[in-house]
């Protein structure tokens, strides 16, 4: 096989990959009373894979991912509320807006260790959800930010009550972006982006501008979770100060610490299965079922991915490299 | 110095850290072609010299010039871009990268491409094409797809120099390619060194005499950070201050 073959091959879409996405399209019309749970999933995945973007591709750790959400949220819901209400706009302006931040943001990343960058970071979320709650004149503080009322997606699709608007506008959202994401991550940049990832040193060594290419995935990281962020305020027609915690930067990490980094589809699955698992749990024991996700990680980490996914694997003997 | 055409030139390089001058008043050419020794004991400074020319530090004095322009303040990235690249003395590879995408990402970068984002990494013929020829040249064909971090050492040592390389260098910086490896795969990467492009300018940092005495053609001993003395390899073979300090008290030469 020759070298180009062998590089297209890495690119090209597997046969499994368009079935996943058709089962979740597929999802609001099957069981069209989930479709909320679907919605919230497909924002998630978006918000998981931006976050894939930088920390497993380039290799940035981040606690504060969730101001980038965050911003969004408040970008779209302000944006529906005093100017415009049309999803699409609004997504825009979320986009564009969490883009500026994170690329004023970027220049906080560029020195220092992986510590130093997750305290900053953290640092910038908790600032971000400071601003949110002290600025209440114009978000709502504490209370949220409420009576966002959206108009019908692209003028014709009025979101309903079950969310199955809602759940497909995210679903055709997180897919367009998906494609992107997909198709950068493939690519050169992207490929210098993993070698920033794997060895800095070197990488400046074959001439690729590292603090440049740290600065520009960065800054579009921040505008996809934007978009997520948007997303999550237009589909509830509501910003609150919960979008900026910094449960929602752990547990974007989280769900790719379960589903895997430096891929994409690492971040789909982990908020399936990061959500479900809360839901399903929630449900059970209200009170406690951040004790079962806490139980489910240990293992996780434990036994490692691949052998949970293997059962079979758990009994037998030890495999033939002794 | 001859009339030949001098590509690499460091003028009276001096860095000093705190206290301590590492390196203390180095002058150094190198021809077009050249095949250049640095050789010294531990601690000569041979080290703090490689990171002056590729940018990594700054001299405290002194200046050097490519191909006749001054790259004294220019970052590490901009040097390699104008033809001056170095291998390390400890591998520094892209270890969850196989050798083919190592090499088609530092093809891509070197060509200008590093920056697109929608083509696969695949997509440019040539850079496929260049790939080929030189997992070929440095006998990475058969391993072109498996991960880096599971090759064998010699096969790892031999990328570390194919991406150099890869950037199309007029000055190559080898920071000591066969330490480490051990002698069944020594062969294939003494040959390979051997067989760089002649139009290329060698720096080559060794403490393997037999390698030193058969590649080189000039030789620049460095003790102290300053230069002792620069010659042909005959001429440091036989000059007594270089056995006295380096090769050993009396010791038989090598070469």
């Amino acid at each position: 096989m020759d070298a180009q073959t062998s590089l297209l091959q890495r690119s090209r879409w597997k046969a499994w990959e368009p079935a996943i996405w058709l089962i979740g399209f597929a999802a609001p019309l099957l069981a069209a009373q989930h479709s909320l749970i679907v919605n919230e999933i497909a924002i998630v995945a978006l918000f998981a894979m931006s976050l894939d973007l930088i920390l497993g591709f380039t290799g940035i750790v981040s606690l504060g991912h969730a101001a980038f959400l965050g911003f969004g949220a408040y970008s779209a819901a302000l944006f529906a509320k005093h100017i415009n209400p049309d999803p699409t706009l609004g997504l825009l302006v979320a986009a564009a807006t969490t883009t500026v931040l994170g690329a004023a943001c970027s220049l906080t990343i560029m020195r220092g260790t992986d510590l130093t960058r997750l305290m900053v970071t953290l640092g910038v979320g908790l600032i971000l959800l400071e601003l949110a709650n002290k600025l209440d004149w114009l978000t709502g503080g504490a209370d949220g930010l409420q009576g966002v009322v959206m108009g019908p997606v692209l003028g014709k699709f009025e979101f309903d009550l079950q969310g199955q608007t809602a759940a497909w506008y995210s679903l055709v959202v997180t897919f367009v972006l998906f494609v992107l994401m997909r198709r950068l991550v493939n690519s050169p940049f992207g490929a210098t982006l993993m070698a920033v990832r794997d060895n800095r040193l070197r990488a400046m060594a074959i001439g690729i501008p590292v603090s440049a290419r740290l600065a520009v995935i960065y800054t579009i990281a921040a505008g996809v979770a934007g978009v997520a962020g948007g997303l999550l305020a237009q589909t509830t027609g509501f910003a609150s100060l919960d979008v900026f915690a910094f449960d929602r930067s752990a547990d974007v990490m989280l769900m790719l610490v379960i589903g895997g980094t430096g891929w994409l589809y690492g971040g789909v699955a982990g908020a399936v299965v990061f959500k479900l698992l809360q839901d399903t749990l929630s449900a059970i024991t209200p009170q406690y079922w951040m004790f079962w996700i806490g139980l489910f990680l240990v293992i996780l980490v434990l036994v490692g991915r691949e052998r949970l996914l293997r059962p079979w694997t758990w009994f037998g003997k030890k495999a033939k490299q002794s | 110095m001859s009339a030949a055409q001098t590509v690499l030139s460091a003028r009276g390089l001096v860095k000093r850290f705190g206290g301590i001058t590492a390196t203390n008043n180095v002058t150094l050419d190198l021809q077009k072609g050249a095949r250049h020794a640095l050789i010294g004991p531990n601690g000569a400074g041979k080290t703090t010299l490689i990171n002056l020319l590729t940018g990594v530090l700054e001299p405290t004095e002194g200046s050097i010039t490519l191909e006749g322009q001054d790259i004294t303040r220019l970052a590490p990235h901009q040097r390699v871009r104008r033809g001056m690249v170095r291998t390390f003395q400890i591998n520094q590879l892209f270890d969850t990268l196989t050798p083919l995408q190592t090499l088609a990402l530092t093809v891509s970068q070197h060509q200008g491409l590093g920056a697109r984002w929608w083509p696969s990494l695949g997509a440019s013929k040539a850079v496929a094409e260049r790939c080929e020829v030189l997992l070929e040249q440095f006998h990475l064909t058969d391993v072109m797809n498996q991960p880096t971090r599971v090759l064998a050492y010699g096969k790892r040592r031999l990328l570390e120099i194919a991406i150099a390389l890869a950037c199309e260098p007029r000055v190559l910086l080898l920071d000591e390619p066969v330490a480490g490896v051990p002698a069944g795969e020594r062969e294939e990467l003494l040959q390979t060194v051997a067989a760089l492009p002649a139009d290329v300018s060698v720096l080559l940092i060794e403490h393997d005499m037999d390698l030193v005495f058969s590649f080189a053609r000039r030789m620049t001993v460095l003790v102290n950070g300053t230069v002792l003395t620069e010659g042909n390899p005959e001429q440091i073979a036989n000059d007594p201050q270089v056995k006295a300090v380096y090769l050993g008290h009396g010791e038989e030469a090598h070469g």
